[in-house]
């Protein structure tokens, strides 16, 4: 039976635990401190296709998609992931912004994308609550939420039920090899043997792979969220400005923020979200916050009076290509990545982890794979060693 | 150049720490939510005291006020109520930057602003802190403190047939400020058996002298209980309240000194109201978002001059240790004096020191004989309240807290929203984190720490308002 220790109990390593107890492979999984702890717990649960263009990660949002019904369905309790299909619609409050939407969905729906322009009585009719003037208003059905740590610790409850081991506070510290292949990790808790070890560390995913003496070119992205007060049934989908697409795809280091604004089961409304490079700092910056009450309040005046009870931060782990790594190290056999995902995780934890499945037994994925790969030039730049 | 002295609170400490940095030379901003200063002492005050020993406590309101009219009367002082702290910022370098929304918390059109100071002293106090218990949710089981500022501040007393119950000095002059209000007190139960009491109390009594007027303040309570004939019971508590949408009786029982039950002392007793106190929790989110250290996860950590961690931050009162008034008030003076500039090794330093060492003496006194039983979860049941705000269970946390793929701080509370709700976890933080003492995760953490309307913080803050004190001075 193959040994396969997974570094990380965030989304994206429960998600490739379960997928590889479920091959038969004998799963371990090793986190430094607590499941669902650090960046999954501090996002909003996004599972999108609308903030995508065409290309390799619309296809592992798509393969995703159509996963995670039936991830929910295996599960004991589908209830506790808070699944709720309830569609996004980007909204454009300028004419230019107006074309660039309308040309980016015109480019998804060539791919597959359902992505229907509403009219402002339409929009009007979904969002009444919204501000009236929109340039322009798209929807997409098949944007999905989940609560992200029930998703993560679902799908780790699911893998250790199947027989995965997981290992609470222990920290890789380095690599066993012989013979230029992984044969296992030095932790905190002592050595643990592996045919195959999944770095799936998110943010500090390079800083994992330095402690296994590889390179990996992936950086903290620092992200910040507003709670509301619980509200009555206010906010119905996932509404965000188009200048979300452009702050997803940017790799300005400085503050980028759109609003994206929907609303929780709890009746709280949620408001993301920003994306600056700050490193590990954590510290919540007030100046950040109002940015992101006034983009919010564009999209939502009629929200001026909600109170924010809380806000939170976490870090995305960012590569510069914006793609996800998924795959073998060629460097380090044995060793493999799943990470990368930025903030789009959640969602594409699904998907990543069938990829690096079939990869892993030498299966055929259902996508290609290969823009995925760790030796492209933007994961591994040339000419630095570890 | 003037130093600039932000003093967050206006309590005993925040009062202290005010004059303190007046007498060091510095401009102050004294900040505090409420509209008058005082905070938690001010609404125990004056009627429970004149209740108890008009003459003695009297005595010490007149000193309460005799500082707060030569803090808010001094010319370098700029006194901001109705302001409260919001978030405080750490800069990349020098002293954190402290948020403030003016303005009444219920009217429109608060003003944000940003102070930045040269020395910050932080002095939030604490809020009551209650234990669970089965019933502890319905209508009519008021915390200490909320029956206190409802008899104080709207004269409305809580019910006609009340029972005080929990641990603490603080049940004494709740008692008698709802004895004075004209309630009728069935009991004053205290959790504590008598022999953890008098072992608490008994301890160093050569320290006991010093305090004495606060001893004798205790001993003039229970003096006017007993004119009342309202019973003092120690070792016994509430482990249950019952009733048809709010609370009609109590359930009492015998406690071992961990505060397990005796099985069958239960008693009932018909009641229309509930007092509970467990005592206090500090108001740490302000400190943590500065950076500062804590002590055991519980408190601020200060040096001997109550410096904290961070340089230029200093913290007094309730958020460095329970310790009551006298002892905040000459932690503050201290802090502000430091933080002021005044010189360590200064006389009046020397002597402040003295006394709140003195002060903190007895606080220790007093919670060595009031502690929190470890065993007080034994009360509760599966369908037990324990986060009121969002209803969670105690079984539904023990199930989160159980099983090791979802048992992290931060999964527990998404998975079962404890600490979710409007009080953002204050109520129910200590418990919680308490019952799942290996989640992790820090409960004091809160960035935003008052809510803000989404209108209020996408407004750009008003411009320097601190120059305001430099005005007034020159003004004179």
């Amino acid at each position: 039976m193959t040994r396969v220790v997974v570094l990380g109990a965030g989304i994206v390593g429960a998600a490739c635990a379960r997928e590889l107890t479920a091959a038969g492979c004998a799963v371990t999984v090793v986190e430094r401190a607590r499941p669902a702890a650090a960046t999954t717990a501090h996002g909003e649960g996004n599972i999108l296709v609308s903030d995508k263009e065409p290309g390799p990660e619309l296809e592992l949002a798509r393969l995703s998609l159509r996963l995670w019904p039936r991830l929910l369905e295996a599960l004991p309790d589908p209830e506790a992931v808070e699944w709720e299909a309830k569609g996004g619609i980007v909204v454009a409050t300028t004419p230019e912004g107006a074309a660039a939407l309308r040309a980016f969905a015109a480019g998804q729906r060539a791919a597959g994308i359902t992505a229907a322009e509403l009219d402002a009585a339409a929009f009007a009719d979904a969002e009444p609550h919204a501000v009236k003037d929109v340039a322009a208003a798209v929807h997409y059905p098949e944007d999905a939420q989940v609560q992200p740590a029930a998703a993560a610790t679902a799908l780790l409850g699911a893998a250790v039920r199947a027989g995965a081991v997981l290992r609470t506070g222990c920290e890789v510290t380095g690599a066993v090899t012989r013979k230029g292949r992984i044969t296992g990790v030095r932790t905190t808790g002592g050595t643990v043997g592996a045919d195959a070890v999944v770095n799936a560390a998110g943010p500090w995913s390079g800083e994992v792979a330095a402690r296994l003496g590889v390179r990996l070119d992936v950086r903290p992205r620092r992200g910040e969220v507003l709670v509301t007060a619980p509200l009555p049934p206010t906010v119905f989908h996932k509404v965000y400005d188009a200048d979300y697409v452009g702050a997803v795809g940017s790799g300005e280091a400085g503050l980028q923020a759109s609003a994206v604004v929907e609303s929780t089961r709890a009746g709280t409304v949620l408001i993301g979200s920003t994306r600056r490079r700050a490193g590990f700092n954590d510290r919540i910056r007030p100046g950040v916050l109002s940015v992101l009450a006034a983009r919010a309040l564009r999209l939502f005046p009629s929200l001026a009076g909600v109170p924010v009870m809380r806000a939170y931060g976490g870090f995305r782990p960012y590569v510069a290509d914006h793609l996800p790594v998924i795959g073998p190290d060629p460097e380090l056999a044995g060793l493999w990545h799943a990470t990368g995902h930025e903030g789009a995780g959640i969602g594409l934890s699904a998907g990543t982890a069938a990829v690096l499945r079939d990869l892993m037994l030498g299966r055929e994925p259902e996508i290609d794979a290969a823009p995925f790969r760790v030796d492209r030039p933007a994961v591994r730049p040339e000419g630095r060693a570890a | 150049m003037t130093r600039r002295v932000v003093v967050v609170g206006a309590g005993p400490a925040g009062l202290g720490a005010a004059a303190g940095a007046l007498r060091a030379g510095a401009a102050v901003t004294l900040l505090d939510a409420a509209e008058n200063p005082g905070g938690q002492y001010h609404r125990m005050l004056p009627g429970a005291f004149a209740a108890a020993d008009p003459g003695r406590l009297h005595h010490g309101w007149r000193g309460f006020e005799r500082l707060r009219d030569h803090v808010l009367g001094h010319a370098r002082c700029d006194w901001w109520p109705e302001s409260a702290v919001w978030a405080v910022e750490r800069p990349d370098r020098g002293v954190p930057h402290v948020h403030v929304l003016r303005g009444e918390a219920d009217g429109a059109g608060r003003a944000r602003h940003v102070l930045v100071p040269d020395a910050l002293v932080l002095a939030p106090g604490a809020h009551d802190r209650v234990l669970p218990f089965p019933g502890w949710e319905l209508p009519g089981v008021h915390t200490a403190g909320a029956a206190q500022a409802l008899v104080k501040g709207e004269r409305l007393v809580i019910g006609d047939s009340v029972l005080i119950a929990g641990t603490g000095p603080f049940l004494l002059p709740v008692a008698a400020s709802l004895l004075d209000a004209g309630a009728a007190v069935h009991g004053v139960l205290e959790a504590n058996t008598a022999s953890t009491v008098a072992r608490g109390w008994g301890r160093r009594p050569w320290e006991l002298p010093a305090e004495s007027g606060k001893a004798g303040e205790l001993a003039g309570y229970l003096g006017l209980l007993a004119r009342r004939r309202v019973p003092y019971r120690t070792g016994r508590a509430v482990v249950e309240a019952r009733g048809d949408g709010r609370v009609e009786e109590a359930v009492t029982a015998r406690l071992r000194p961990d505060w397990s039950v005796v099985p069958g002392t239960e008693r009932t007793i018909a009641v229309d109201a509930l007092c509970v106190t467990h005592g206090f929790s500090p108001r740490l989110e302000l400190p943590v978002a500065a950076g500062c250290a804590l002590r055991d996860g519980a408190f601020t950590e200060v040096d001997a001059d109550q410096r904290t961690s961070v340089p230029g931050v200093h913290a007094a009162g309730e958020i460095t240790g329970i310790a009551g008034a006298q002892a905040a008030r000459t932690e503050g003076l201290l802090a502000g004096w430091i933080a002021g500039g005044g010189a360590p090794d200064a006389p009046e330093a020397v002597r402040t020191r003295r006394s709140r060492d003195r002060a903190r003496a007895f606080a220790a006194r007093l919670a060595a004989a009031h502690p929190i039983g470890a065993a007080w979860p034994g009360w509760l049941r599966p369908e037990t309240v324990v986060c009121r705000c969002e209803e969670t269970t105690y079984g539904a946390l023990l199930s989160a807290g159980g099983d090791p793929s979802r048992n992290s701080a931060h999964a527990v509370r998404l998975g079962t929203r404890a600490g979710l709700g409007p009080c953002q976890g204050r109520i129910c933080g200590p418990t919680v984190a308490e019952l799942l003492p290996d989640a992790g995760g820090n409960p004091h953490h809160r960035p935003v720490a008052q809510p803000i309307r989404l209108g209020e913080l996408a407004q750009p803050p008003v411009e320097n308002p601190i120059e305001n004190t430099d005005r007034k001075e020159s003004a004179r």
